[in-house]
């Protein structure tokens, strides 16, 4: 949208340059000078984190997150396959409805519904499917999307072949359809599962010890808050942008593979 | 059902947190994504490193931070105001993200006549660029609202009184679960419909 620029061009961008730097670096000094003047750059609060228990404690709470994060997955992928062909057999409107109403429902809410309201009814969960169910559940809903789209991109050509084989319906789907979608759907499948990641922090809500809960429980213990959630903050932010790269990078190569 | 009133309330809240969110994500996001695709560099890392970091983290850990990390370093405002910014700054990044997957869809044909007809980059983007996105980043930025809708609850979590919490407190107290949490999911679906028929009318209204 911009021409290569010229030598004024190239001087006038520049300075823009400059003085971007300049307000960049104006800002980070501020905020500096405030994590300072209350004392939180105090090279004592950030030690204890060069230190093996406090990031083995951190690391029990990620790997509490993946286990959380794979179940859900697992489970909501399972249920989503099966709402995806729901809504597209003769019979649409029960997996429609489940699908449009979940995509519009707050997790939260479900989850107090699990932590408040299933307890008087006698069932009371173990903490990790306190968190896993109504994840799954919502989730669920946005893979029946994620999958549908995918179908609906293989060629029906494809299916019609199948057919044309003598291969049963079910053999169809297994063995023609159902690979190709899945090849699809990767990247955003891929992007679900961050953001399936990102919603297992809401263990802090139902206090299973997954990362957040674990940076909470270790702040109450060592009350330093903000460094805590700042490395809390920093660890999911290194394994999402590896997922999101994942999925950028499988996105290239089936934009080179469909060419 | 006494409480109705409360109930009442926590809608408003909701409602009220939906739009002064929507607003400062929308007005953030633009300035995020002229950053992304401008001409300069820095300020493109810079944008960058804005989505990236605001779509990595969850929300519920700029939550944590904002509402119990700024009083440490000094820096207090009130609950509401928090929920409002940290919820404007999250959604933000899924807003530039929107507008610039808008801006892409725009066949690059179009910037290089609009250079040709000797455009500057803010003249090309404002009559050329931007008529032609906008009615595709309807729809999107649609979606951006019913997640951010959803998104809102997790206010409840660091004590704002909005729709979950108070369905969660009414509940405590009268223990009718079925009706208060099926009436809270309502009022859910009832605001994302509200949202997808307004985005739906906004693209007719766009299509010429």
């Amino acid at each position: 949208m911009f021409d290569p620029p010229g030598p004024r061009g190239r001087r006038r961008s520049r300075i823009a340059t400059v003085l971007a730097v300049l307000v960049l670096a104006a800002l980070l000094a501020v905020a500096v000078r405030r994590f300072d003047a209350a004392g939180q750059l105090d090279p004592a609060k950030w030690r204890p984190f060069l230190t093996w228990p406090v990031w083995r404690y951190l690391l029990t709470g990620l790997w509490a997150t993946v286990l959380a994060a794979a179940m859900t997955f697992l489970l909501a992928a399972v249920a989503g396959l099966g709402l995806a062909f729901g809504r597209m057999s003769s019979f649409p409107w029960p997996f429609r409805a489940y699908i449009e109403v979940m995509r519009t429902i707050p997790v939260l809410l479900l989850i107090y519904v699990v932590l408040f309201v299933l307890p008087a009814y006698g069932l009371d969960l173990p903490l990790f499917w306190k968190l896993v169910l109504p994840l799954a559940f919502s989730h669920a809903a946005q893979f029946a999307e994620v999958f549908r789209a995918g179908v609906l991109a293989v060629d029906r050509g494809q299916a019609e072949a199948g057919a044309s084989l003598g291969l049963t319906q079910a053999q169809n789907v297994r063995m023609i359809v159902l690979p190709q979608a899945v090849r699809h759907v990767l990247p955003s499948l891929v992007s679900q599962t961050v953001g399936l990641l990102k919603d297992t922090a809401l263990g802090y809500v139902v206090s299973y010890l997954e990362l957040l809960q674990s940076g909470r429980v270790l702040a109450n213990f060592n009350h330093l808050l903000i460094q805590t959630f700042l490395v809390v903050a920093l660890i999911y932010l290194v394994v999402n942008a590896s997922l999101s790269k994942l999925a950028r990078h499988l996105e290239a190569r089936s934009a080179r593979s469909a060419r | 059902m006494s409480h109705l009133p409360a109930l009442v309330d926590g809608f408003l809240t909701t409602l009220t947190l939906v739009a002064l969110s929507f607003a400062g994500a929308f007005t953030l996001g633009l300035v995020v994504v002229v950053l992304r695709v401008g001409p300069l560099p820095v300020l493109r890392l810079v944008g960058t490193g804005y989505v990236e970091t605001f779509q990595n983290i969850p929300l519920l850990v700029w939550l944590v931070l904002f509402v119990f990390g700024l009083p440490e370093i000094g820096v207090r405002f009130p609950l509401f105001t928090t929920a409002v910014v940290v919820i404007s700054l999250y959604e933000a990044a899924y807003v530039a993200e929107a507008l610039r997957s808008g801006v892409n869809t725009v066949a690059r044909g179009q910037g290089e006549a609009a250079r040709a007809l000797g455009l500057t980059f803010g003249q090309s983007l404002r009559h050329v660029v931007v008529p032609q996105a906008a009615r595709r980043v309807v729809q999107p930025l649609g979606n951006i609202g019913i997640a951010l809708t959803m998104n809102t609850s997790l206010a409840a979590v660091a004590g704002v009184v909005e729709l979950t919490a108070s369905a969660n407190r009414i509940n405590l107290v009268e223990a009718l679960p079925i009706p208060i949490f099926v009436g809270a999911g309502l009022c859910y679906a009832l605001l994302a419909a509200g949202i997808g028929g307004l985005a739906g009318v906004l693209e007719r209204r766009l299509a010429t």
